[in-house]
Order: structure tokens, then C-alpha cells, then sequence
């Protein structure tokens, strides 16, 4: 019944949102494209059926209250303590599919190692430019290629051990990868705690599916951290999570996955190079450390080769991971595997280092630095979005079907006096999921960003993060621009 | 376990330790200000109050004369006071956000709910009804988190830290009290006797809440170089500064077997609480009370200040 209350206000939202194409023809991962409930979410759909709005809103007061006194929250810059914002949560789960997972699985895993083996060429011979697929300049003349790194051999030769890859679907058969995420993703400790909320308030929901467990994920993180150890370390590697500090919008994942995995949260300040280690301060001295899992930015992690400035990071760090003494995770300089400006080579990356076609497909791209492309660009702003390329957290982008002729006609200024920082993409009809809003159950659109490790072996938490727009009719799912998060089941047979 | 995480463990212990006591003197400032008395001296107490809090001088930079209700609030709800019970608070939860991966949930938890609550509460709304709710509260939320800490911490380095802070600050507390209060409890007060005076004694029981311990343990009437054999020496009262001693130099040896190693302020804490063990109340009058408080502080500072040099605490 209250689902219909939502079917009602889709319609009515249909005629009130102004161009919001994409709502009206979006596919619904619940309802599909209106023939009846999807089968994964037959036991959801009917569960919803039987509650009261009422008690929904209720429980999801009681969730925001558990999140708030854990403390999961993100600071607000600038602001005073009492400040820290939650992260909405919805309290109706994202499903998907066995049958659906293996096939995005088989994508992934392709996808993450031909973004690494593209990460050491770049940064050993350099085959793909040479072949000529990747344009030279767009390479070593992109601000996101570490120079430093030229050369540097990490364990097991791998860059992004740890990857968020995004995904959008829109369709029953179409899922899109809309950009990868190799440097420092965030939003684990949402998709573990989200997980946390659901069984504590609906255990009934998890009696009556089959739902792959994801809390693992921290010993598996522990265990890709551990296999990327320096090459001849003798014994079990020290690991240690390096955080910006408490001030930092993403702390508390910091130190949620610190204490899972039972490691040390360390600041720049703990840390000092010395006798050729890394090593941190504690009470009884200096202890090496050998693998640093790092949440601060390339730019901050060493003030003698990058920003001198920088108080976050260690002098001597990056001297010391040259010559394999410690392992940084990720590696620096993998900024150049999911820079904007080379995400539209990426299906071109794939073959090149597999041998074989993409398995996932990228959003067609238009690459501001091609003249063609430009100029289409310019002749269909109102139907595109447009993106920095090297923007992130949904900043200074143009969602062109949304935005006002005034907006447009000031987006374009700034395309025009800089083409090369842009990028541009269809505005893709996102897949809706029921969602709790004020007025009932309604469709909201929604994003998938799944958690991959990659060490030893690849290792993949059924799911991810679901990120939701919360606002009619919004496409953008980020949490930095009111986005909310929903629990993502993966089904089992 | 890093130097940070120990220093901020240990202050953070600290800080939830005085906040409790700044409750604890604000309500005994407030109990004898509402005190019918002759002459207009009833804002006076508010003076040792503030001293015994060591916020007198803050205090003045800011006010010119001593108003109940602008003491309240520096006591209890102004930032620009470090040791008011919204400062400490704040304090507390932020080291504790900063060493979360150290804190059980329970201990976490009643931090931030602590934070939560007090940061709701509107200054201006507390009457004086409305006072000793909030400081009853304070004090409860102290014990909800002491008790979180020994009912679910581990017996470890994490534990040894927050039970050095604890009772580095309680005893710092009781000695202040002394500190301040010392010239009620000599001879020649005693002399003069009078209802003031008990009402002083009185008061500086209830600050160590040991009004009522007092007469099960010497089952008398206020005596006042009683009160300062309780406060100083008796190893039963948990506020002594005897027992505070007892419980620092366990958490230091706890520390000296957990790492293998023993070192100055080993002996710095060995040396106190040996003056206190084997100390008796008449010889402390012979030779000054006020004199031994003093040095007794400056001790305590200087174990403080070895904690932190012997563990790493910067480093």
C-alpha cells in the first residue's frame, strides 16, 4: 500500500519536476520499466507492502540516532564540533542478483588488473604510447602522472590495491562504469556500517533473503595490505593507516577500518624516517613500519618531493618507498588511471593489456581536447554533463537537463576559456530504487560503487555502496551534495 | 602503542575527571553562597571556589567582581575557560574521536552522548532549579564512562594511561582543595570554632564527596586535623591523596611489567606515595600543612611531567 502511495507520487513528480527526462523513462530496480516487481526484490516489495509509513519513518529515526551517537559522521569544514553532518541513510535496500554480481564481478576484476598493468607501463616502457593508442602529451603532460615514480618497482607490481569502481545502470542488461576511483576511495566503512543498521533493525528482512555476507572486507583488506609487504622482510610486515587527522571529512572511516583490522592510526607527525625505515613514535620508541595504508593525497605525503608545505606526511617517505624499504598504498602517481581526461581510452587500456573486450562498458565520452568533440559539446550542452576532468565529490559540473539557460550560458564561458579541463557525457537515464522520503515511498536515482582489493589476489565484497540522490529527480548521488546511502545486497542462489 | 594515542588516553582521563570535580565545586560553592549569613560576604566563597578550580584568574581577566551567575557560567558552560565542564567535555570526546580505535563502543559512546547532551543545553534556561540537575547529570555521565572504561576495556597499556590521568587529576583536585581551604583547618582556626566554621569543614568534605564517609570512618563530630587526615592520608577514601597515590603507582608498575622496563617516574610515584604511607597528621601540622600541600603539588606536577618524557608523549 505504501508503495503505491509512491507509485502516485512518481506520477506526480513525472508532471512537476521540470526536464527530468530521465525519471520518466528511468528503469527501476524494483519495478523494472512497470511490469510487475523484479524477481530479486520479491521479498522486499512484499515486506514493504505490509509496513506503515509511520513505522518506516520511525526506524529510520532510530538508525539516524545509532549513527550519530557511534559517531558516524563527517565534519563539516569550517565548522564547530557540534557541527558534523550523517550521511543520510535509507532504510530500503539496493538488490542485485547472482546471476547479475557474476557478470559485474568478471567486469571488475578485468577492469582493476588492466588498470594496474596500465599504471606500471606508464610508468616502465611506456608501450601504449608507443603503440600509439594514448596520445603522448595526454600522458606525461597530465598534472595526475608522478614523474617521481618513473622507474620505481612496487611489490608485486601493483599500483591500486585498493579501487571503487562506479557504476550506473539503465537498464535490465546495461550497466556503465562512470569512472574509477585509484587513488584513495572512500565509503567502505558506510557500506559495513549500513550493513550493521539493516540486520539490527530488520533481522526478519535477512531471515526471509539470502544476502552474501560483506564483513570480511577488513580481513581481506588486512590480508592485500600484508601481501604487498617490501620484498625480503622477514616475519609478519607492521601496517599502519595514515590519516590526515580527526578533522578530516572522511576520519571516521579512518579509524573505523584502523580498528578492524587492528593496525595503528597514525598521523604525519608520529612518523619519522630514520636508520633507512619508517618508523612511528610510541611509548617505548621508534617501530618500523612496513606497509602504510595512506589516506592522505599524493601531494601531501612527502614535503621534499611534493608540496613542502605539507604538515600531513613524512619527510624522507618517498626516498624510502623508491627503494622498497616500505610500501605506500596505493601507490603514488595512480591518480593517472582514473584521471578524466583518460577515462575515455580506458576500453582502448583493457584490450591492450588483456587481449580481450571490455567486459563492462564505459559512458561514451567527449573529450573537450578534440576539436569534434568540443564543438558537439558546445551544440548540445542543455542534454549533456559536463565534468572537470579532474574534479571529484560532484563539484563544479554542469548537469545540463537540470540546470538553468543561465547556468548553461555561464558553464559555457568556462568551457570556452578551457576546453582541455573538460569532459563530457550523455545524461544517462540512472536506474531508480524505492526510497524513504518525507511524503512516502518514492523512486530516487542511484549509483553502485563496489570495494575492490587487489594483492595476492583480487578480492571483491558482494555489493558495494549504493549511493542515492535523495532529491527528486537529482542525478547526483554525492555525499558532499546531499546524496544518501542505501545497503546493497548481493543475492545467493 | 603510539606516544599520541598515550598522551591523548591520559588526558582524556584527565578531562572527564575534572569535569566531574568542576561539578562537585560548583555545587559546594553554591550550597554555602545560599547560606543566610550576616554582612554582604556571601559572594566571597565563589573566591575559593575559583581558586580551588584554579579559574581565578581567568576569571578576573574577564569579570571585575565576583556574580553568581557569571561564575556558574565560567565554571560550567564557557569555552574560553579550559577547565569548564563544556571544555573538558569537548576536550574529552575530541581525544577520544583521535584514539577511537582505542576506546571499547560503551566507552565511545558515552563520550559522545555526554558531548551530545551537554552541547543542547541553553546556559541561559538553567535556573537555579534547575543547577544541581545539570550537576548531578554531569557527575553521572563521569561514572557512566568510568564505568565503561572498567567494565569493558582491556588490561593493557590502553587502561594503565587512563588510570594514570584519572588519579594525577583527582589528586591534584583534593590537593587544590587543601591548598585553598588549608587555614580552616589549622589549630588556632579550631579556637575560634563557630558555625563558619563547620560550614567550611562541611564544605570541604562534600567537594571530595565525603561528607557522610567521614563519620562511619571516625564516627565524630568534624575535627578539622581529622578532615585533613582523611583527605591526605586515610588509603581507604577514594579521593586521598594516600589512595590516589596507591592506585598511580599500581597503573605505573602494571606499565613497568607490560614493557619490561622501569624508570624515573617509577620513582618519582614511589617517593610520594611513600611520604603519604608512612606520614602521620601531627607531624604534618609540626611542620606546616600548608608547606606539605605545596610540595605535594609541585610532586605531582613533576610526575606528570616525567609520564609524559619517560612514554613518548610528544613524540
Amino acid at each position: 500500500m505504501v508503495w503505491q502511495l509512491g507509485r502516485k507520487l512518481q506520477q506526480q513528480e513525472q508532471t512537476s519536476v521540470k526536464a527530468t527526462q530521465a525519471l520518466r523513462k528511468a528503469f527501476d530496480e524494483m519495478n523494472g520499466t512497470g511490469d510487475g516487481v523484479r524477481a530479486p526484490y520479491n521479498a522486499v516489495s512484499e515486506w514493504l507492502g505490509t509496513q506503515k509509513l509511520e513505522d518506516l519513518k520511525q526506524k529510520l529515526l532510530e538508525a539516524e540516532t545509532m549513527f550519530r551517537r557511534t559517531g558516524i559522521t563527517f565534519a563539516v569544514y569550517g565548522k564547530e564540533e557540534a557541527a558534523e553532518r550523517l550521511i543520510p541513510f535509507d532504510i530500503i535496500p539496493r538488490i542485485i542478483s547472482g546471476p547479475e554480481w557474476r557478470r559485474l564481478t568478471a567486469g571488475i576484476e578485468q577492469r582493476v588488473r588492466a588498470l594496474n598493468a596500465f599504471m606500471y607501463d606508464i610508468y616502465h616502457r611506456q608501450e601504449i604510447i608507443k603503440a600509439g593508442k594514448i596520445p603522448e602529451e595526454l600522458v606525461v603532460g597530465n598534472s595526475a602522472f608522478v614523474p617521481e615514480m618513473m622507474g620505481v618497482e612496487p611489490p608485486l607490481g601493483i599500483y591500486s590495491h585498493i579501487i571503487g569502481i562506479d557504476i550506473v545502470r539503465t537498464s535490465e542488461n546495461d550497466f556503465f562504469v562512470l569512472e574509477d576511483n585509484t587513488r584513495t576511495p572512500s565509503g567502505v566503512s558506510y557500506m559495513l556500517e549500513n550493513r550493521e543498521t539493516m540486520m539490527h533493525m530488520f533481522p526478519d528482512l535477512f531471515a526471509r533473503n539470502r544476502v552474501a555476507p560483506v564483513d570480511d572486507y577488513p580481513e581481506n583488506l588486512l590480508k592485500t595490505l600484508a601481501s604487498v609487504a617490501p620484498r625480503g622482510l622477514e616475519g609478519e610486515p607492521t601496517i599502519a593507516l595514515l590519516t590526515p587527522g580527526q578533522y578530516n571529512s572522511a576520519y571516521f572511516e579512518h579509524s573505523f577500518l584502523a580498528d578492524q583490522m587492528g593496525v595503528e592510526l597514525v598521523e604525519g607527525h608520529d612518523l619519522v624516517v630514520l636508520d633507512g625505515s619508517l618508523q612511528m613514535k610510541t611509548t617505548q620508541g621508534l617501530r618500523r613500519i612496513d606497509v602504510l595504508y595512506r589516506r592522505i593525497d599524493d601531494d601531501f605525503l612527502d614535503p621534499l618531493v611534493f608540496r613542502s608545505d605539507s604538515v600531513l606526511g613524512v619527510p624522507g617517505l618517498f626516498d624510502l618507498y623508491r627503494a622498497g624499504r616500505v610500501t605506500i598504498v596505493n601507490a603514488p602517481g595512480g591518480g593517472i588511471a582514473d584521471d578524466k581526461a583518460i577515462y575515455s581510452y580506458i576500453p582502448e587500456i583493457i584490450k591492450f593489456y588483456t587481449g580481450r573486450a571490455p567486459i563492462l562498458q564505459n559512458v561514451p565520452t567527449y573529450n573537450c581536447r578534440k576539436p569534434d568533440d568540443f564543438k558537439y559539446v558546445l551544440e548540445h550542452l542543455p542534454e549533456l554533463v559536463v565534468k572537470e576532468v579532474h574534479g571529484s565529490g560532484g563539484y563544479g559540473m554542469l548537469v545540463g537537463p537540470t540546470a538553468s539557460k543561465a547556468e548553461i550560458e555561464a558553464f559555457r564561458a568556462k568551457l570556452v576559456a578551457n576546453a582541455t579541463n573538460y569532459i563530457a557525457q550523455p545524461t544517462l537515464a540512472l536506474s531508480t530504487c524505492p526510497t524513504l522520503v518525507d511524503t512516502g515511498v518514492a523512486p530516487r536515482h542511484l549509483d553502485l560503487r563496489p570495494f575492490v582489493l587487489f594483492g595476492d589476489e583480487v578480492r571483491l565484497s558482494a555489493g558495494g555502496l549504493t549511493r542515492v540522490a535523495l532529491q527528486a529527480g537529482s542525478l547526483v548521488v554525492n555525499s558532499s551534495q546531499g546524496g544518501g546511502t542505501k545497503d546493497t545486497w548481493v543475492l545467493q542462489d | 602503542m603510539l606516544g599520541r594515542t598515550a598522551n591523548d588516553l591520559y588526558w582524556l582521563a584527565r578531562y572527564v575527571e575534572r569535569a566531574e570535580n568542576m561539578a562537585r565545586l560548583t555545587e559546594v560553592g553554591y550550597r554555602i553562597v545560599l547560606l543566610p549569613r550576616d554582612g554582604d560576604g556571601t559572594h566571597e566563597e565563589w573566591r575559593s571556589t575559583l581558586s580551588s578550580a584554579g579559574c581565578a584568574q581567568g576569571y578576573f581577566s574577564k569579570f571585575e567582581t565576583l556574580n553568581t551567575r557569571d561564575v556558574i557560567n565560567y565554571l560550567l558552560f564557557d569555552f574560553s575557560n579550559p577547565s569548564s565542564v563544556k571544555s573538558c567535555l569537548a576536550a574529552a570526546r575530541r581525544n577520544g574521536r583521535a584514539q577511537r580505535t582505542s576506546l571499547t563502543r560503551d566507552m565511545w559512546e558515552s563520550l559522545n552522548a555526554a558531548w551530545i547532551e551537554f552541547s543542547n543545553i541553553n546556559p541561559a534556561n538553567i535556573t537555579a532549579g534547575e543547577l544541581p540537575r545539570v550537576l548531578d547529570w554531569v557527575r553521572s555521565r563521569s561514572a557512566l564512562y568510568r564505568g565503561a572504561l572498567l567494565n569493558t576495556i582491556l588490561r593493557n597499556d590502553t587502561f594503565f594511561f587512563s588510570q594514570l590521568g584519572t588519579f594525577l587529576e583527582r589528586a591534584d583536585n583534593t590537593a587544590r582543595i587543601l591548598d585553598v581551604k588549608y587555614y580552616v583547618l589549622l589549630p588556632q582556626i579550631e579556637m575560634v570554632g563557630g558555625g563558619v566554621d563547620a560550614v567550611q569543614w562541611g564544605a570541604i568534605l562534600r567537594s571530595v564527596s565525603a561528607h557522610r564517609s567521614y563519620r562511619w570512618v571516625y564516627k565524630e563530630n568534624y575535627k578539622p586535623w581529622r578532615i585533613a587526615e582523611y583527605l591526605i592520608l586515610n588509603q581507604a577514601m577514594p579521593r586521598s591523596l594516600r589512595s590516589c597515590y596507591d592506585e598511580i603507582n599500581i597503573a605505573l608498575s602494571d606499565l613497568a611489567n607490560l614493557y619490561g622496563e622501569r624508570s624515573v617516574c617509577h620513582e618519582t610515584a614511589a617517593g610520594t606515595r611513600n611520604l603519604l604511607s608512612s606520614g602521620n597528621i601531627d607531624d604534618i601540622f609540626q611542620s606546616g600543612l600548608h608547606e606539605f600541600i605545596e610540595d605535594f603539588i609541585i610532586r605531582n606536577n613533576r610526575l606528570g611531567n616525567d609520564v609524559a618524557e619517560v612514554y613518548h608523549f610528544n613524540g
